[in-house]
């Protein structure tokens, strides 16, 4: 082909003076030609000039015109971007966790030049990267690899300074906890990539990627930072493997503090154990033992099976099956039903279970909520355990705790509803408004409310809670001691000590539980590690910092104790019905 | 100032009277603001790949007058000589082609480039003028001998040309071979329903690189969808304008040649945005349009078909690096490395386009009633 052409160059060109006999034809047909190829060289002419007068007006466009939108608008989205992630914040407005703008170095390797030499200078700004391993990123294949997330203006600016061709900044937020340890596992955590894995932080992911304003949560900080203090002393002294507490508001079901120890830090994961990321207090189920009696005791009222004068014999052990059921502290007589709950007698409760019958517990164990999970909102709840086929042995354990497991949380929503009057609102931790209605449902009548309130007072006043009593604060409440299970069954020198308290009991506003998880016995303690003597006397400390926090006034005058009747000395006939011994300490307290 | 009588008949005279100075002039401006937009931008590049502050300069100031010379020689030619110059040529620039895919080595994923005696060459910068004046001749010549299969030669020659360019590969020089081959076709007077052939050709063209060439595609993407990220260049370059602003923030003190990879070649433009201002843009895409028009309003009178087809081509090439360039630049079409003319670093560019720019003049001089065979 190449020839070819070669020849026809050499042959001179047939102008038109060369041209023989054919010249006149193919003058017309050059002029014709031609005139197509002017008529067209015009529309070529005019493409390019629209197409140079297009470029001209974009040129004007960018720069002086919608530019302004392009290129400023981009940088002053950049500067003064409000980072994206929305704060977490308590009922104060006390930041729980926020976001801050940071930038993140990362590499597109095709760009980079001289690995070796760029992972090099990189490492020497940023020494806690590893050059090996830098270098080899430098060098993979990929379009783009990240080097280090959330650099400091300083270390952006040192690395910035190195001027190494394929290193790029990229804006991001990192998320920041303000309060470290202290709401942990209920806050939450986002991974790198600011999704939420855990705690508020993953069940309202999505909310808080798309909203501005903070999520409000029911928690005060205040009382959360008591709580916390309280029960890792509390760990500290009785040498627990973990200790749960929750705060609750027991007219609204709002959560105002929950802590579970072992805690750890989100702001610096590294060597955070599993255990300390578990939540003991919605996630972990127990069988909380002896709190339990106050539903037991509730239902048993409230449904009309006993009164306060009917006793029952808790002279000897129960035996069932292979079982025997025991009393810790055994009077060894007839207890009249304030007494069961008073001495925490599990005969007498087992017995008083029997007397209201499986149906009637089951239903009343369902209503205050104690067979489904809370609904609570964080992603780490804790279902409850409970036998499949209820027999007489289950309903016999269950009346004093054992053989069901639920979370310390249901036992907060479940003894405010107790204690409020009874109803039962669910457990929240997003902050209530004001105005709307709190939800509820009524549990159990407002007089056997009243009358457990009394009866919780007298456990504080004269039975297992002493410890927990705070002058001025009318405390009552319940103790609750459980053997951990193990393998084979119980294991005996392993403990849940826990204590439900209300406070102030004649009006409650708020339920206050602590639970320690094996502690041991102390000489404060005189060796024992049983709730009375481990959880009660934290609870009345948490008691009587958050008291006046909360704006509870404490009773000016708090009635003269010999006013008072106390159990221990009211004679106990067996069989005999006794007039009630709380209508002298309602009386009392009417005064 | 030269002067020189109306009746000096000698080479140079003649030419001066017959010659466009106006283009000539244009071009000698346009070559000006090249150098001094290669002095703002390059710096900054050479001094980021760890090279002398002036090594771009240097390499590109030593094209200058070299380029300018082949400008004024090759406009002295007569159209036959520049007819043999081209044939001469492109078949050099085939053969060094084949050359390059053979031994040349791989600079950024393409293989174009050929060194010679420490001098890299891309020999396909100088197919594409010569490859325009050729296919000239044969059109031209299809007019006059109506059994002189021109047309299927210059197809064959095209379908050579492109292959090789595919093969090494350079998608956006192929897209303006293939425009240029199709204006000319048009000029010599292809039928409507063959022209839509063409475009429907050309299209399903761009179509095949889009699935044949993994990065064709993802510019193509890239401009489709910006939010898909890498659109950094161009939105760098954007943001450059806009600082530059009517008068530019002044020269030297522009920041997109710290940051754009490419701001001494694709992306010059944008550094005289920002440092010299609209006003200078819209001069320099003045002096190409102009360059452009002029000539195809100086063909528009002459009476010979192969030198109207010739400028065409070659003027359409030019002038299509020109709109391509500045059209990437301002996100008007996905991003194409495309050198622009006489303004972007690159000696091999710069030589083959004051060859093609002389031809120009040379095919454009007065000649009432002279022809081609003088």
């Amino acid at each position: 082909m190449i020839r070819s052409i070669a020849a026809l160059a050499a042959e001179p060109f047939a102008g038109p003076r060369a041209a023989g006999d054919g010249a006149i034809h193919i003058d017309g047909v050059r002029k014709r030609a031609l005139e197509t190829g002017r008529t067209r060289l015009l529309v070529a002419g005019a493409l390019f000039l629209l197409a140079f007068a297009v470029i001209a007006g974009r040129m004007i466009d960018v720069a002086l015109l919608r530019g302004a939108a392009i290129g400023h608008a981009r940088t002053q989205s950049e500067a003064d971007a409000p980072v994206g992630r929305a704060d977490v914040v308590d009922r104060n407005g006390v930041l729980l966790a926020t976001s801050l703008p940071t930038e993140s170095l990362y590499a597109r390797p095709r760009e980079v030049l001289d690995p070796a030499e760029a992972a090099r200078r990189v490492v020497g700004v940023l020494p806690d990267l590893d050059a090996a391993d830098i270098e080899a990123k430098l060098r993979s294949d990929r379009a783009f690899v990240y080097l280090r997330r959330n650099l400091t203006p300083r270390q952006e600016y040192a690395v910035n300074a190195l001027g190494i061709p394929g290193l790029y900044f990229e804006k991001g937020e990192k998320r920041v906890y303000p309060q470290g340890n202290l709401a942990a596992q209920l806050v939450g955590l986002d991974d790198l990539d600011n999704r939420g894995v855990a705690g508020i932080e993953k069940s309202f992911d999505h909310a808080l990627q798309n909203r501005h304003e903070p999520l409000r949560l029911s928690l005060d900080i205040r009382v959360q930072t008591v709580l916390h203090d309280e029960l890792a002393k509390a760990m500290a002294a009785f040498t627990a493997v973990g200790a749960t507490g929750i705060v609750m508001d027991a007219r609204t079901g709002e959560v105002l503090a929950m802590v579970s120890l072992p805690d750890f830090d989100p702001n610096s994961m590294a060597g955070a154990s599993p255990d300390s990321m578990f939540d003991r207090a919605s996630l972990g189920v127990y069988e909380m033992g002896s709190t339990f009696k106050l539903f037991n005791t509730a239902a048993a009222l409230d449904s009309g099976t006993v009164n306060l004068a009917s006793s029952f014999d808790a002279s000897q052990p129960i035996h069932v099956a292979r079982y025997e059921i025991t009393d810790y502290h055994p009077q060894n007589r007839w207890l009249t039903v304030p007494e069961i709950l008073v001495y925490s007698s599990n005969i007498g409760s087992a017995r008083m279970a029997l007397d209201m019958g499986t149906a009637t517990q089951k239903s009343y164990l369902e209503r205050f909520g104690m067979l489904a999970p809370t609904g609570i909102e964080l992603p780490e709840t804790g279902a409850p355990l409970y036998p499949t086929t209820w027999r007489e042995i289950n309903t016999m354990t269950i009346a004093f705790g054992h053989g069901m497991a639920v979370t310390p949380l249901h036992v907060a929503a479940g003894v405010s509803a107790i204690v409020n009057g009874g109803v039962l609102h669910p457990a929240t931790l997003l902050a209530r408004a004001d105005a709307e209605p709190v939800p509820g449902e009524r549990v159990i009548k407002p007089e056997t409310s009243r009358t457990m309130r009394e009866l919780m007072r007298m456990v504080v006043t004269d039975g297992t809670g002493e410890k927990a009593d705070v002058p001025g604060y009318e405390v009552g409440g319940k103790t609750g001691t459980a053997e951990k299970t193990g393998v084979g069954g119980y294991r005996h020198k392993s403990l849940l000590s826990s204590f439900v308290a209300a406070f102030p009991i004649e009006d409650p506003r708020y339920v206050v539980l602590a639970m320690i998880d094996e502690p041991h016995g102390t000489k404060e303690s005189a060796g024992y590690a049983t709730a009375g003597w481990t959880a009660a006397p934290a609870v009345g400390r948490i008691v009587a910092q958050i008291g006046p926090m909360l704006d509870v006034a404490p009773a000016a005058a708090p009635g003269p104790a010999d006013a008072r009747l106390r159990v221990a000395q009211a004679p106990e006939r067996q069989g005999v019905p006794h007039p009630s011994p709380l209508r002298k300490v309602s009386l009392a307290e009417a005064e | 100032m030269m002067t020189l009588g109306r009746t000096d008949t000698s080479v140079v005279g003649r030419w001066w009277w017959t010659v466009d100075r106006w283009t000539i002039a244009a071009l000698f401006v346009l070559v000006a603001v090249g150098a001094i937009l290669i002095m703002a931008a390059s710096p900054a590049v050479a001094e980021r790949i760890g090279a002398d502050r002036f090594h771009f300069v240097r390499r590109q100031f030593v094209f200058l007058p070299p380029a300018l010379a082949v400008i004024l020689l090759v406009s002295l030619l007569p159209p036959l000589w520049v007819r043999r110059l081209s044939c001469v040529g492109f078949a050099l620039a085939i053969l060094a082609m084949v050359a390059t895919l053979l031994v040349g080595e791989e600079i950024k994923g393409a293989t174009r480039w050929l060194s010679i005696g420490g001098m890299s060459i891309q020999p396909s910068e100088f197919a594409k003028p010569t490859f325009a004046v050729v296919i000239a001749w044969m059109l031209s010549e299809r007019q006059l001998k109506l059994d002189f299969p021109g047309n299927w030669i210059a197809l064959g020659l095209f379908a050579l040309l492109a292959g090789l360019l595919l093969l090494q590969p350079d998608v956006g020089m192929t897209l303006v071979v293939s425009a240029v081959v199709f204006v000319e076709f048009f000029l010599a007077g292809l039928p409507l329903f063959s022209v839509l052939l063409f475009i429907v050709v050309g299209l399903a063209g761009l179509v095949g690189a889009y699935f044949a060439f993994a990065h064709v595609a993802a510019r193509i993407d890239r401009f489709l969808d910006p939010s898909a990220g890498e659109g950094f260049q161009v939105a760098t370059a954007l943001q450059a304008f806009h600082s530059g602003g009517l008068f530019g923030r002044g020269p030297g003190e522009g920041q997109v040649k710290e940051v754009l990879p490419d701001a001494h070649t694709d992306f010059i433009m944008a550094v005289a945005g920002e440092e010299f201002g609209l006003l200078l843009c819209l001069g320099v895409v003045g002096l190409f349009a102009f360059i452009v028009l002029r000539g195809f309003a100086r063909s528009f009178g002459s009476g010979n078909l192969f030198a109207v087809l010739a400028t065409a081509g070659l003027l359409s090439q030019f002038g299509l690096q020109a709109v391509i360039n500045m059209a990437s630049t301002l996100r008007l079409m996905p991003t194409k490395g495309m050198t622009l003319p006489f303004i972007s670093y690159g000696g091999s560019s710069t030589l083959a386009l004051a060859l093609g720019m002389g031809m120009v003049l040379a095919l454009t001089r007065k000649r009432y009633g002279e022809e081609v065979a003088a």
